[in-house]
């Protein structure tokens, strides 16, 4: 194992690919591939399924279990979140903000288990901020009509409108961007920092630095980063969502 | 003279990755600017926070929010790193 190895990527060492192809069959023309992105986001998909069952099931109104008072303070959590950023006469987002922070947040925090991030695919981020491109421009248009939607584009001078229409494209390009990019770069460092320790052990022949160090870099490049970025996606999209109805609140 | 020797794919080939990770090095330069910028919002954070500890959340919250949009510019410049270091498109333009 020499330095030209760690450069060059040996055959035990640095593996960064995109997601792995693990079936692929034709419909009707269509060629459909499962991707390892896809068939992990259905087993998150059917574990949040089976955990909300659970914790929804046998809800009482008198001496509540531990489990209900977990479900409550999920649920008014993320209400209260969206009543102080968005204001309480968004609160019928809360379901979809509440359900895009776990698929979120799960789909990063995969990577703990050893599995690739749901998110670490360009493909996923980019779902998410093109619905929430279609929800700012649905808000738009229900709050000011069809009419004054397309006037938006136009102000505060004509002469901007081709800048209006790139800013409004450059929203979701950005949202998914930094949401895969915070999370690929993660995933990129770790896997080049455990192949850096697992050549030194191999140099030295003891294990020290294979213990405890990687779980130190996990914390801040999986879990922080992993949250903050789901935070983050849905707070803008609160924003954006909530902006779209112009000055009809100021 | 020997330079009829050489192999001129490879010579390419080896120039092509030689600028690409010069590329993805100068690439990360933009690192510097949401650096520079989120030290500064964070340092005006926890000014008002000193100033009004009471409204400690919204400060954070938004603080958080402008750094993920300040941090944009940086995250490209790290995909294009990612990018020349990874998945490089100009490899495959090298002819035989």
């Amino acid at each position: 194992m020499s330095i030209s190895d760690f450069l060059r990527g040996s055959p035990d060492g640095i593996d960064v690919t995109g997601p792995k192809l693990i079936a692929s069959f034709e419909i009707g023309g269509i060629t459909i591939n499962l991707t390892e992105t896809v068939v992990l986001s259905w087993v998150i998909i059917a574990a949040v399924t089976l955990l909300l069952l659970w914790l929804t099931s046998d809800l009482k109104t008198k001496d509540i279990s531990k489990k209900q008072v977990l479900a409550e303070w999920a649920v008014t959590t993320i209400y209260g979140l969206v009543d102080d950023t968005m204001g309480k006469h968004w609160r019928k987002f809360a379901p979809y903000i509440g359900g895009l922070f776990t698929f979120s947040i799960l789909g990063s925090l995969i990577s703990m288990l050893g599995l690739r991030s749901v998110t670490a695919d360009f493909n996923v981020p980019l779902t998410w901020a093109l619905i929430t491109f279609v929800l700012i421009h649905g808000t738009n248009i229900r709050t000011h009509g069809l009419g004054g939607y397309l006037k938006g584009y136009a102000e505060p001078v004509p002469v901007m409108l081709p800048m209006n229409i790139l800013s409004e494209i450059s929203t979701p390009v950005s949202m998914s961007l930094r949401h895969f990019g915070n999370i690929v770069s993660g995933m990129v460092i770790t896997s080049l920092l455990y192949f850096a320790l697992s050549v030194i052990t191999k140099k030295i022949g003891i294990a020290f630095c294979t213990i405890g160090i990687p779980a130190v870099l996990s914390l801040y490049f999986d879990l922080f980063s992993g949250f903050m970025q789901a935070f983050i996606f849905i707070m803008l999209t609160m924003v954006y969502i909530s902006n779209a109805d112009g000055n009809a609140e100021a | 003279m020997e330079t009829n020797n050489v192999d001129y794919t490879e010579l390419s080939r080896a120039i092509v990755l030689g600028a690409s990770a010069l590329g993805a090095g100068t690439a990360m330069i933009a690192g510097i600017g949401p650096g520079i910028g989120e030290g500064y919002a964070v340092g005006k954070a926890c000014e008002s926070i000193g100033r009004q500890p009471e409204s400690s959340g919204a400060v954070t919250r938004t603080m958080f929010i402008g750094c993920a949009v300040a941090e944009s510019t940086g995250i490209y410049g790290l995909l294009v790193a990612l990018l020349l270091m990874f998945a490089n498109p100009f490899i495959n333009k090298v002819s035989g």
